[in-house]
Parts: structure tokens; C-alpha cells; sequence
């Protein structure tokens, strides 16, 4: 027998026999990821999902949902690229602190974020009392602090994943646009984005999808007022209590929007490593 | 002399590598610097092209100073008429090859359709006209290079610098690559300064050598000058020779540690004795030839090189010696094995050191 069949065969023995100990967990888990949306599609009322769906509250809701996640991604792209690329490329004293900084909201309980914005950004916030009266400026409580709130959430979903982007494109690109007569910000325009691409826009996608299912900061900072800044999460919440089949059919929408965007990148992240 | 097109005095410090690099070249010159690993080489290319500041010193082209420190003068780099064909090409891989081409053209000012335009003489010039929309993916080593030295081109450089342009090209292309690389430099009109660790690149592509170790220049010269008269071990091995410094007097460099080697010409004074690998003879056993170079020496290595088998020896005098299979085979050579070498006082060069 060959090396070759030997490995083979080695790794066909190998295969036929997982252990035990590894194999129970992994299908249990599996369920439990599985079973809760199994859960949704069986108990989903499809016969009365067209009358549920029909309702203008529920477009209302998830027009209000895909525009303000769509400008919260908007935001966090304006911005979230070049805080990423500072942080890339250039060094500065208490670069790592701010790396830190921006992270933070990766982890902080979103209803946390929601307060600190009311703190910041409220009427009686450092800087909301401000806008109020120099410019007649209120944030919460409106659609522009849905935005907020979800531009909050999301955007170090974005400059994490653009940053990482960054780091792993060759830097001596940039040198080389620069000796063609290519300054700075031409070189990170001309070479660097369209290099990167890929990376800013699986970090888009990732705001998106993190914006569109923004909860708790939105509550806190921009309230649940239907039309205004009811999101399909707080719509969702909310006819749980009065009305379980609309929210299971407000789920299923939800669930279809996720679904799509999964297919839309299952290039980048289902096909196997 | 009229006053030289490029003028620089590199002096680069940082922790651990100085370098200090006295540069001129007229217009149309090839300069190629020469080194081993380590030397400075890329260094000096890089503070040329302006991605590396100067820590002392001067650059000066066509009269124009582009930077000065003590002046506090810091031309950035996309402020400089150089041009540079990095080692790897650094080609937008976005980018189709006639638009790689233009990037340059961009740059300054002009818009997409213009700058296509101007790059397709540079495809045409190349031979790549049927790639010109093929990304850089799709191009073979061979034209790679070639749009790379087309982008640089370009832009109408005063300055073009080339890293190691043949290095990341294999064996069979590198030959066409370095003819062709040969003729484009030939009809460039401004100063070439290019980079490489291959004597032989740097011998073909340029019009005058400079040998850089650690940081500064040991030689510099034609290629046929630094070939003949090699001054460092360094440059010896490049162009093949055993190399050793002494004191001549009369007809014979007594070297450091008291072996002597008798030489054709008359000479006093410090000097370096070279002679070929190909001049030593080697004997099993003490011989009664007229050599009057006769060292008793031990087989330290044997590779082959080309279709020669090269013997590295170790002794009073350690050098290399090239002999053919059938010979090391019938001298019974093996590592470790004693043997008797003679060379010929007509074989050996010396010259002052």
C-alpha cells in the first residue's frame, strides 16, 4: 500500500468512528439552534398570515425598520471606514484606548448604550441640551434617534471588520499609488477601497443585519411610538402581549429578511473554509 | 564634467543600520547598486523614492532639490519625478493593465478616457496590446513586469528605480525579461538607478556598479572594473574568485597569516592577489610540477556548480576550486580528504589595494 492509500484509509477509519462525547453535544446543539425557528414555522397562523401581514401597521413597521437600518449602515459607513482606517494606518499615542473605545458598544447591554445616549444626546443631555437650544435640534423620541440608536449598535460591527480589512491589505500599495503621484486620500480612494471592498461590505451587511435587529437602545433612547420609531423588533414585543399570531407572522418577515441576507452571503460565509 | 543629473548623499540612521550613500549619475546613466542581504540596498531605494526620510544629507535632481533636512525639505513622494518598479510589482489588482498603466496619468489630473490613451503607446511599446484589459492576476510573471515598468514610465520620470526586477521571475523568463528590461533602459533618457543582489542582472542592465555593505560603498566602477578587480570577499564570490589581500614585494603578496603567493606581475606595496576557482589543480599527493603556488590544504565541502564539481578547501590559504566530475571522482575527493593545490603564478591577477 502506498503513503497515499495509507492516509486514505487512516482518514476514512478516522471518519466512521466520532466519539461519542463530541457527537451528542454537537447534535444537541444543532437542535437547539434549529428547534426555535422550527418552532416559528410550525405554529406560524399561514392561513391567517395574509390578513396579518395586510395590516398597514405592520409595512408601516418594516418600512420604518429597512429605512433606518439602511441609514444607520449609511452612517456607520460615513464615518465607521475612515475611524477604521486611523485606526489601521496610522500610530498615535492612546490609538489602543480608542481601539478599545470603539468596541465597547460590541459589548455593552444595548439598553445601556440607550441611556448614555439619552444622557448625551436628551434635551437635557450634554450635548442634546445644546443642539435644543442653539439649534431647536431634538434627537430621542424621533426617527432620526432610531438611527442613532442603531448607527450606535452597529457601526464597530463595520470598523472591526474593515479595520481587519485593512490590516490585511498590503500597505505598500498605498506606497506605490503615492510614487505614481497619488496622494493620500487618493491612494486610499483609488487603491485601498476598491482593494477592501469585500471587507466594507461584509462589514455593511453585518451593521445592517445588527441595526435591523436593534432593540433595546432603541426603546430607551427613541421610544415605541408606531409609524415614528416602532421598529418590526418593538412591534414584535408589543403584540406578543395583545396579539401572539401578528407577532409570530412580524417574526417570520423578520426571519425571511435574515434568510435573504445569509443567501446574499454565503459565498463570503457558508461555503466551508 | 557638467553638473550630474542625480545627485544624492543618503544618510539614513536607525537603531541597528546606518546608511551612508554617495550617489551622482548623469542623465541616461544605469547605476545598479549591488549588495548582499542587509546592505542598504532597498533602504537607499526607498529614501530615493521619497517613502523614507533622510536623516542627513542631500537629494538633488536635474538641479532641482527635492530634499534637505537640514534645510527641513521633505519632498513627499508623490511630489517627486521618480518612478519606481517595486520588486513584486505592486500592480492594482482592481485594476485592467492599460488602466494600471494610466493610474499615474490619473493622478495628475487627467481624466479616464485621457489617460488610456496616453498608456496605450506604453502596451504597444511593451508588446501587451492583447492584454490590455486582463487584470493583473491574469498576466504571466514576464508581463507583469513589463506593465509595472510601463506604469513607471508613464509618468515621465527623471528618477526610475528598480528593486530587484528580475528576482521574482523564474530562471527561463528571467533571460528575456532581462534583455528586453536592457533594451528599455537603453532608450530611458533620465537616470536608472536599480537594485539587485544578482551580479549578473547588474552587469548586463548597468552602466556602472556600486557595491554596498552594511550601509556604504566598498566599490563602485563598470561592471568589467569590478569583475577584474574585486576588493572585498563579498563582490569576489559574486564574480568567482578567490580573493586575498596582502603585501606585495617583487613578485610575491605575502598574506596575514604568512602564506605567501608568487605572482605574475611586479608589484610592492598593499595588495589583492584574485585568481579564478578554474586555476587550481588539484593532487592526491605532493607535486613536482613547476607551479610555484603549492598549499597543502583539506576538502572542507563539494557541490555542483554548473557542470564543474566545486571544492571548497580549508588550510593556510582556504579557497574554491572548480574541477571537472571525472577528475574529482578520480582524485578520490571526499569531505574531510587532504589534498595538494597549485596554481600558477600566470593564473593569479594582483593589483594595488
Amino acid at each position: 500500500m502506498t503513503a497515499i492509500d495509507t492516509a486514505v484509509a487512516a482518514r476514512a477509519k478516522r471518519g466512521s468512528r466520532i466519539p461519542l462525547a463530541l457527537l451528542l453535544p454537537a447534535l444537541l446543539g444543532l437542535v437547539f439552534l434549529v428547534l426555535p425557528l422550527a418552532g416559528l414555522l410550525i405554529r406560524a397562523p399561514w392561513s391567517a398570515m395574509p390578513s396579518e401581514l395586510s395590516s398597514a401597521a405592520v409595512w408601516d413597521a418594516l418600512k420604518l425598520s429597512l429605512i433606518c437600518a439602511t441609514s444607520a449602515t449609511g452612517v456607520s459607513l460615513v464615518l465607521g471606514v475612515p475611524l477604521a482606517w486611523l485606526l489601521a494606518r496610522t500610530e498615535f499615542p492612546g490609538r489602543r484606548v480608542i481601539r478599545a473605545l470603539v468596541t465597547l458598544p460590541l459589548v455593552l447591554p444595548p439598553v445601556v448604550g440607550g441611556v448614555a445616549l439619552l444622557l448625551a444626546l436628551g434635551r437635557n443631555g450634554i450635548v442634546g441640551r445644546w443642539l435644543d437650544s442653539a439649534f431647536g435640534i431634538t434627537l430621542p423620541f424621533t426617527t432620526t434617534g432610531v438611527v442613532i440608536a442603531e448607527a450606535f449598535v452597529a457601526m464597530p460591527f463595520l470598523v472591526i471588520s474593515v479595520e481587519g480589512a485593512l490590516r490585511a491589505a498590503d500597505p505598500r500599495y498605498e506606497e506605490a499609488a503615492a510614487t505614481l503621484g497619488a496622494s493620500r486620500l487618493t491612494a486610499f480612494r483609488r487603491v485601498t477601497l476598491p482593494m477592501i471592498a469585500p471587507g466594507v461590505g461584509a462589514g455593511a451587511v453585518l451593521a445592517w443585519a445588527r441595526a435591523l435587529g436593534e432593540f433595546g437602545a432603541t426603546i430607551t433612547f427613541a421610544g415605541n411610538f408606531p409609524g415614528k420609531t416602532q421598529t418590526m423588533p418593538l412591534a414584535v414585543y408589543l403584540a406578543m402581549e395583545t396579539d401572539p399570531d401578528a407577532a409570530i407572522a412580524l417574526s417570520l418577515v423578520l426571519l425571511a429578511v435574515s434568510v435573504a441576507v445569509l443567501v446574499g452571503l454565503r459565498d463570503r460565509w457558508m461555503s466551508t473554509p | 564634467m557638467t553638473t550630474p543629473s542625480l545627485d544624492a548623499h543618503l544618510r539614513v540612521e536607525r537603531t541597528g543600520f546606518s546608511l551612508d550613500l554617495a550617489l551622482t549619475a548623469g542623465a541616461g546613466e544605469v547605476i545598479a547598486l549591488l549588495g548582499p542581504n542587509g546592505a542598504g540596498k532597498t533602504t537607499a531605494l526607498r529614501a530615493l523614492a521619497g517613502l523614507l526620510p533622510l536623516t542627513a544629507g542631500h537629494l538633488r535632481l536635474d538641479g532641482q532639490t527635492l530634499e534637505n533636512p537640514a534645510a527641513g525639505l521633505h519632498t513627499a513622494a508623490e511630489r517627486r519625478p521618480v518612478g519606481v518598479v517595486f520588486q513584486d510589482y505592486l500592480l492594482f489588482p482592481h485594476l485592467s493593465a492599460l488602466d494600471n498603466i494610466g493610474f499615474g496619468l490619473r493622478c495628475r489630473g487627467r481624466s479616464k478616457k485621457e489617460s488610456r490613451a496616453e498608456a496605450l503607446p506604453w502596451l504597444t511599446r511593451m508588446d501587451l496590446e492583447e492584454h490590455a484589459a486582463k487584470r493583473p492576476g491574469k498576466l504571466s510573471g514576464g508581463q507583469a513586469q513589463r506593465v509595472a515598468l510601463a506604469r513607471a514610465l508613464a509618468i515621465g520620470p527623471r528618477l526610475l528605480l528598480l528593486d530587484e526586477p528580475l528576482a521574482a521571475l523564474d530562471a527561463r523568463t528571467r533571460l528575456d525579461v532581462r534583455s528586453q528590461l536592457r533594451r528599455h533602459l537603453a532608450e530611458f533618457d533620465a537616470v536608472a538607478v536599480l537594485v539587485t543582489h544578482d551580479p549578473l542582472d547588474a552587469m548586463v542592465l548597468a552602466d556602472r556598479l556600486v557595491v554596498i555593505e552594511e550601509g556604504r560603498v566598498v566599490q563602485a566602477g563598470t561592471p568589467a572594473e569590478i569583475a577584474r578587480r574585486p576588493r572585498t570577499d563579498y563582490i569576489a564570490r559574486l564574480v568567482g574568485l578567490n580573493l586575498y589581500q596582502g603585501v606585495a614585494d617583487g613578485r610575491r603578496v605575502k598574506l596575514e597569516g604568512g602564506t605567501a603567493v608568487t605572482i605574475a606581475e611586479e608589484l610592492t606595496g598593499p595588495a589583492f592577489v584574485a585568481f579564478p576557482p578554474a586555476a587550481v589543480t588539484l593532487h592526491r599527493s605532493r607535486p613536482d610540477s613547476s607551479a610555484r603556488n603549492v598549499w597543502e590544504l583539506t576538502v572542507a565541502g563539494l557541490d555542483l556548480h554548473g557542470d564543474q564539481v566545486r571544492a571548497d578547501l580549508t588550510g593556510p590559504l582556504p579557497l574554491a576550486a572548480d574541477l571537472t566530475p571525472a577528475a574529482a571522482a578520480e582524485l578520490d575527493l571526499t569531505t574531510g580528504a587532504t589534498v595538494w593545490a597549485t596554481v600558477k603564478a600566470a593564473q593569479t591577477h594582483a593589483y594595488p589595494a
